[in-house]
């Protein structure tokens, strides 16, 4: 038990000593200490309740991916077969109930539609992406699969946090956290900012564009009562644009969407001098509003954002330069922020706050503060009566306890985790197991003493004897971790992460070092008598 | 140096001459806790019911308008929020639950949210928001049930493993220390109508985590002296087994309560709750460990059998024919 090879002195020392110089940029900024910029920097994140700021979850909404997606499978089939040769003539087209449904008007054409529509249907992956029906001969039914969905979803999801970011990148601030969280959420930390609100205000606009043209046959009558004409849809104006509270149809299909910009900027309109956003189309985007604006002069068209209408203009004479601007009765901020919006891209899906929180950085400041203080006070009489209570044993034991607290951090450092309040009591938690190894293995070395044996089998037995119930305990402590890292969720797992790395750091300093520091004195000193 | 020994040598208390009453009155308090938690209900805190908890202080003056603030939040008609000065006599703390009309709609949430931090920031030019929490009933729900959830699984999952590593009736004998400890605080908890919320389930956690290091180090005593004094009664060994850790016993505790005292008396006010109910917890745990894991293990019949098997007849013979008594 005592024999420690040099080899095995070695590496301890080397183990001990790298993982607590990776503690040291954590405490240097704890103390406000420059750390020098040639040095490797690895810090301990201090979670929102500590160091203050703001976080949001959000949630996607599953069911308008789907939606989104029949519409778009709604527009590919359409575009299909009047591609084909010859032309498919269908009719009787409804998305209603998630489902893709039309009849061939010519019920011949069923093999060439099947053609067409084969390649759509299986998408571009390895998965089957909707299941196709034939009906009665001449319906076509189209539904999604539920991998299919699941895949449109991630993917989703992924734009998503990526719009996400780059709408936070916008902010100018430091270091957002942004995790994707289960299936549809996403958590969004800003750390040090504590404005949640101008947060929602930017991830909460989808953001969609689109341009459509007006219905111009509807009659008011029927727009009033909600009737939408074949083919139209009925949507209300945006608040605070010009006729805010009425309605207005436009045509569902045939308009452009305003994901392909290149530039949205908040100007003013020459002529009235309001607050307007200019955006600029890429090549593909401008062509395509070129070729709707050449077909449609002197008609008007709707802006809309995220399902409502801004603003109706007429299309005065075609617009080939690329460039639009979009009006809608801003304020310079609501301006800016839609141009911020456009310019990060357009949400693929709606996400809505599904919780949220803040703590002022005076708050976290006060708690870190008054946090270190108490710990300090607390560890020095622990230190004082581990010191009083076992003599040169107690030192040894105040020693590990020292490099164990600098190793917990430092692994934490290098794993690049965040220190929470749970955290915070994993690390007491530990520490008190830490300070109880050393107890239990020195109460040990006492009994054995007083039982009559010699020094060297004393402290032999102690450790051994004591290593036993450590070990135990510590299992335990990892069971639990383990299950409550996989099963918990932010707070729970905050606990479990430092549990992890405190038992093995823990068990560690308190049973090996002490060992080695130990073993090393009884062959200097080959004392006769413990005073213990 | 003369040091320190907290408790004297070769100490023999007869902790277990009184495990009746002490098990009755434990498993009372027990069931009492369980009573009042379904009676008296938890004190959930918007983590685990959704809503709002805000704290804000007021930098410009002596003491927080708590009226008119109250005046001002109940106007927006989401009914009747609790408020409290938190802190310093400036500082308030804000409660909304959520009104049931809100409860299932997070977009409606979202937008309550922001009405009221609204409300208090436009009405109270020197109102500082310090923290603000905010759940929907959506994500409330599931927090509460996936941390009980989590706290079972590793509960058995600790049962199974001392069961593995003993025997049987220290599994049931550790489980049952457990459930002691985590319905005790439940019952605290429930009878002080003490806030409950997610930092409280991570207090739990640390509560089982010493509690169980101490039944551990108890059960690691009673397994040696089991292979030990193979006739000794079992009320003595086991007495005897917690007589010998008892000097751990106590110096472990000790520094515990130092470390939360220190964040008692010293540490910030957002932590207090936190450590009270861990303090509370340490005594539960250290009581528990001796009062409620050891006497079982009296009536689920272990003894030496448990660890050392059975002498054949044939090794009887050879020890007899060695001489051996």
């Amino acid at each position: 038990m005592l024999e420690f090879p040099t080899w095995k002195r070695i590496w301890l020392w080397l183990l001990t000593l790298g993982l607590a110089a990776a503690a040291l940029p954590t405490i240097a900024s704890l103390g406000n200490v420059r750390w020098p910029d040639v040095l490797p920097d690895p810090t301990v994140n201090l979670g929102l309740d500590l160091a203050g700021g703001s976080h949001i979850l959000l949630e996607a909404n599953r069911e308008q991916v789907g939606q989104q997606r029949l519409e778009n499978m709604e527009e590919d089939v359409r575009n299909a077969l009047r591609n084909a040769e010859p032309r498919i003539r269908i009719g009787d087209v409804s998305t209603r109930g998630g489902r893709l449904s039309f009849m061939l008007d010519d019920p011949a054409q069923l093999d060439a539609a099947r053609e067409e529509l084969l390649p759509l249907i299986n998408g571009s992956g390895t998965i089957r992406e909707w299941n196709l029906e034939v009906l009665d001969g001449n319906r076509f039914v189209l539904t999604q699969t539920d991998s299919g969905l699941e895949q449109a979803v991630s993917m989703a999801m992924d734009t998503a946090i990526e719009v996400v970011r780059r709408r936070i990148d916008a902010l100018g601030t430091r270091e957002p956290t942004i995790i994707r969280e289960g299936d549809t959420r996403i958590v969004v930390q800003v750390p040090g900012f504590d404005d949640p609100q101008a947060l929602k205000d930017l991830l909460g606009q989808t953001a969609k564009l689109e341009f459509k043209l007006v219905d111009r046959n509807a009659l008011q009558s029927d727009i009033e009562q909600g009737i939408a004409p074949p083919g139209s849809e009925i949507l209300p104006y945006a608040p605070g644009s010009a006729f805010e509270g009425s309605t207005v149809a436009v045509r569902r299909l045939g308009g452009i969407r305003g994901d392909n910009l290149t530039n949205a900027q908040q100007t003013f309109d020459q002529q009235t001098n309001e607050p307007v956003v200019s955006i600029t189309f890429d090549q593909q985007g401008g062509a395509r509003f070129a070729q709707l604006t050449q077909e449609n002069v002197g008609y008007p068209f709707a802006i809309i954002l995220d399902g409502e209408v801004l603003s109706t203009p007429n299309i005065n004479e075609p617009i080939l330069g690329g460039g639009a601007q979009i009006t809608g009765g801003f304020t310079v901020e609501s301006a800016n922020q839609l141009a911020i919006s456009l310019r990060s891209g357009a949400l693929p899906v709606d996400l809505t706050v599904i919780q949220q929180g803040t703590v002022g950085p005076e708050l976290g400041a006060d708690s870190i503060q008054k946090g270190l203080l108490a710990m300090a006070i607390g560890a020095l009489a622990v230190l004082v009566l581990m010191l009083v209570t076992y003599g040169r044993f107690g030192l040894y034991a105040n020693l590990a306890l020292v490099f164990n607290v600098l190793m917990i951090l430092g692994v934490m450092a290098i794993f690049n985790t965040t220190l929470t309040l749970p955290g915070i009591a994993g690390f007491v938690l530990t520490i008190g197991a830490a300070v109880d190894a050393n107890v239990l293995i020195n109460e040990r070395i006492r009994e054995e003493r007083k039982r009559g044996r010699r020094v060297v089998a004393a402290v032999e037995n102690g450790y051994r004897e004591a290593s036993r119930a450590i070990f135990d305990a510590n299992i335990t402590n990892v069971i639990a971790a383990v299950l409550l890292f996989l099963f918990g969720s932010g707070p729970v797992r905050g606990f479990a992460v430092v549990l992890m790395i405190g038992i093995v750091t823990s068990v560690f300093t308190a049973v090996t070092m002490t060992r080695l520091w130990v073993a090393g004195w009884l062959r200097k000193a080959r004392p006769q008598d413990l005073n213990l | 140096m003369k040091l320190l020994k907290l408790v004297p040598d070769d100490t023999n208390i007869k902790f277990l001459k009184w495990r009746i009453p002490f098990y009755v009155v434990s498993t009372l308090l027990i069931i009492a806790s369980w009573g009042l938690v379904f009676t008296n209900g938890l004190n959930l805190g918007v983590d685990f019911v959704g809503g709002q908890q805000i704290q804000v202080t007021f930098t410009e003056s002596e003491q927080a308008p708590i009226a008119e603030l109250r005046e001002e939040v109940a106007s927006l008609g989401y009914g009747e929020p609790v408020i409290q000065r938190f802190g310093a006599d400036n500082g308030v703390s804000i409660r909304f639950r959520l009104p049931p009309e809100v409860e299932e709609d997070a977009a409606a949430a979202d937008a309550m949210t922001s009405r009221v931090t609204g409300a208090i920031t436009d009405n109270f030019a020197d109102a500082r928001i310090d923290d603000l929490s905010a759940v929907s009933g959506k994500v409330s729900g599931e927090l509460f049930e996936t941390a009980m959830f989590a706290l079972a699984i590793a509960m058995i999952a600790i049962a199974i493993y001392i069961w593995v590593r003993f025997e049987w009736q220290f599994g049931v004998g550790a489980l049952y220390a457990l459930v002691h400890d985590v319905s005790l605080t439940l019952g605290m908890f429930a009878l002080f109508q003490l806030e409950f919320d997610l930092k409280i389930i991570a207090a739990i956690l640390t509560i089982i985590g010493f509690s169980l290091n101490d039944t551990i180090v108890v059960y690691d005593r009673i397994r040696e002296n089991l292979k030990k004094y193979r006739k000794m009664p079992i009320v003595e060994l086991l007495d005897l087994s917690v007589n010998e850790t008892l000097a751990r016993t106590v110096m472990t505790t000790l520094t515990l309560l130092v470390v939360l005292v220190a964040l008692l008396l010293l540490g910030p006010d957002s932590l207090f709750g936190f450590t009270a109910a861990i303090t509370l917890g340490i005594f539960v745990g250290t009581y528990s460990s001796i009062y409620m894991a050891a006497p079982i293990l009296v009536w689920l019949g272990v003894d030496s059998h448990s660890f050392v098997p059975d002498e054949s007849s044939a090794d009887k013979q050879d020890r007899v024919a060695r001489g051996e008594a």
